[in-house]
């Protein structure tokens, strides 16, 4: 559809919450948590930490869950009974305040779930979710969203993108049926914006710093290149923290829990940084040193999926490398790789 | 309308358990529900994901022919946690199974040609598959031959089908023991599968050969094939990766771009010299 232009007052921002939450959608947006921000549900726009750069955390837990239920099962002595779990058992949600890269991650994600056979788990609550992003005013270090081929204004995957261009006014850009049916439930907060607003004055100068097509040639090219991928990893703990924060990572474990009567399967986010990941029972592990599961995580998402799934896994938001303990980052390692 | 969740097995119930080595059990598994069955197909070469409810999932083969309805069967080693659940499980106990996943065995392309089954140890079982959907379909194929080795007699697995197959004019198996594993009263071979596999002078013209075994013994077989002429294109095998979802999702089995899950299990030498050194 054609992208529709609006504006909508700062100030009115508290009552379009006030608005979601009395029509019953649920409103996920960042919220501080002591030193982090999380992505959480919200009653009203106070609890919303609209200032900070980036949650600590991606967006993609709301439709791809840390842990969730995807068994339910009985235990009886005349045998097991299982009950599905429906996934068609989600509700319309708004994900609020979130950053373009946020939105832009789900298209990964979207790749690995909606590949056959689909994953509804996923599909369900992501079908359900509108996402109303905010264009970045400012950016660090760490960001790269440039050079992956987005950016702070960045509209894909979003379904409305809200950019503040004065002090009182936000432009409101409709961008999808999606988001054009959400936005007529405020319409009475908005205003016709003229054709000719320039969005880029408003956002953060986030320099290219490698060529995103090189990275993937040249990654897919380098396999066999240990030096490489040992140089980068030396100081890799496979602590797993850059999988646990990224917008992009796929890969998840199942779990069982149960009492003796009853019990639940559950999906839980794993990495490839683990040790244990491909652990076999005999011993063997095809990734057995930390420098092969560094190559992984890198060819993963900068070869493979590409290739497989013509979507790179990364949107330049930098969390890894923030969250990294040993100060580990991406977008160095990455304009190394460019640079090979 | 219901959505269809793709990680939801079949609940089957245990029908039959038989011990076929030390830690060794086969299961025969019936679908608790009629009409599931009746509509379950495989085909040779695929695995799935069986489920003790409380510990979780583990992944083996269909260790039964696709040729025969109403039933699958797996057979296992007592090595880790689900498979310890597993073992210590009686006739009658449910289970859960998903499935079948990963590509098959080409059966249908080897019209006209001998086979030359290879295994060793508890990789019998994928091959047990592919062996009997053969001999269901004797006529088809020409010479078949078998040759299996374990580390003792002790450690062979499907001894009642070993002695069958040894009976069998249409089938010339050969079973080896390692240097220490015989028994008194052991008659076959006493060797590693590659010195025997050597000393029967494979005929590579019109061949299959199909591989299973441990890293161990596929890397010095290779060679053996090699010398008598066989191509990597005449050469099987399967690879076998950890697994959670066994649908390219959950991201740890591949090889590569490869997914073991979804590209595999069954692979070409051709297909595995492209392959990285990553399983």
């Amino acid at each position: 559809m054609e992208k529709q232009l609006k504006i909508l007052k700062y100030s009115d921002l508290s009552k379009l919450i006030e608005k979601f939450r009395s029509q019953g959608f649920p409103v996920l947006a960042p919220v501080r948590k002591g030193k982090v921000v999380e992505i959480e549900q919200v009653q009203s726009l106070d609890e919303i930490a609209l200032d900070v750069l980036l949650s600590t955390q991606s967006a993609k837990k709301a439709a791809f869950p840390k842990v969730e239920k995807v068994l339910e099962y009985t235990l009886e002595k005349s045998g097991t009974k299982q009950f599905p779990v429906d996934p068609a058992d989600y509700k319309e949600t708004i994900l609020f305040g979130v950053r373009p890269c946020d939105a832009s991650g789900f298209k990964s994600l979207d790749a690995i779930f909606g590949e056959e056979p689909k994953d509804q788990f996923y599909l369900e609550k992501k079908g359900k979710s509108t996402i109303i992003s905010f264009s970045c005013p400012v950016a660090d270090e760490y960001c790269f969203c440039t050079s992956v081929g987005g950016g702070p204004g960045n509209t894909a995957g979003s379904d409305l993108q809200f950019t503040g261009i004065s002090k009182d006014e936000i432009l409101v850009e409709i961008l999808t049926e999606k988001g054009e049916k959400l936005a007529a439930t405020f319409s009475d907060l908005l205003t016709d914006a003229g054709k000719d607003i320039d969005k880029s004055k408003f956002l953060a100068d986030v320099k290219v710093v490698f060529d995103v097509d090189g990275v993937v040639e040249k990654t897919t090219a380098s396999f066999n290149n240990t030096a490489l991928w040992l140089e980068q990893s030396l100081r890799c703990i496979g602590c797993g923290a850059c999988a646990f924060v990224c917008p992009t990572c796929a890969c998840f474990d199942f779990q069982d829990e149960q009492n003796t009567k009853k019990g639940v399967r559950l999906r839980l986010w794993d990495s490839c940084g683990f040790s244990l990941f491909t652990l076999h029972t005999s011993g063997h592990n095809p990734r057995e040193v930390q420098s092969q599961r560094w190559r992984q995580r890198i060819m993963h998402k900068f070869a493979y999926m590409p290739e497989q799934l013509h979507v790179v896994g990364c949107e330049g938001c930098g969390r890894c490398s923030r969250a990294c303990p040993v100060d580990m980052n991406i977008k160095e390692h990455l304009t190394a790789i460019a640079q090979i | 309308m219901e959505q269809q969740n793709i990680y939801q097995p079949y609940l089957m119930e245990i029908e039959k358990i038989t011990e076929e080595a030390p830690m060794v059990k086969t299961f025969r598994l019936k679908f608790k529900n009629e009409e599931e069955g009746n509509n379950f197909s495989f085909h040779t070469g695929q695995f799935g994901e069986y489920s003790v409810f409380g510990e979780g999932e583990v992944t083996f083969c269909v260790a039964s022919p696709h040729t025969r309805k109403g039933y699958i069967e797996c057979t296992f080693r007592e090595a880790g946690r689900v498979t310890s659940e597993l073992a210590s499980l009686n006739e009658g106990d449910t289970i859960g199974f998903r499935g079948p996943y990963g590509n098959i065995f080409p059966i249908d392309d080897w019209k006209g040609k001998s086979l030359l089954f290879i295994a060793g140890g508890i990789a019998l079982p994928p091959m047990r598959s592919v062996i009997w959907s053969c001999l269901d379909k004797r006529d088809q194929f020409k010479d078949i031959t078998i040759l299996y080795g374990a580390k003792s007699v002790a450690d062979l697995v499907y001894k009642d089908e070993l002695a069958e197959w040894k009976e069998r004019p249409d089938v010339r198996l050969v079973t080896t023991v390692d240097p220490g594993g015989e028994t008194p009263d052991w008659k076959g071979e006493v060797g590693f599968v590659p010195t025997i596999l050597d000393r029967m002078t494979p005929i590579s013209e019109n061949t299959i050969a199909i591989v299973c075994g441990p890293p161990v013994m596929i890397k010095f077989t290779f060679p053996i094939l090699e010398k008598y002429g066989f191509a990597d294109e005449q050469v099987y095998t399967t690879l076998e990766n950890r697994m959670k979802c066994g649908l390219g999702k959950c991201g740890r089995c591949n090889v590569g771009k490869v997914f073991v899950c979804k590209d595999g299990p069954v692979f070409t030498r051709t297909q595995l010299k492209e392959l990285p050194d990553e399983y």
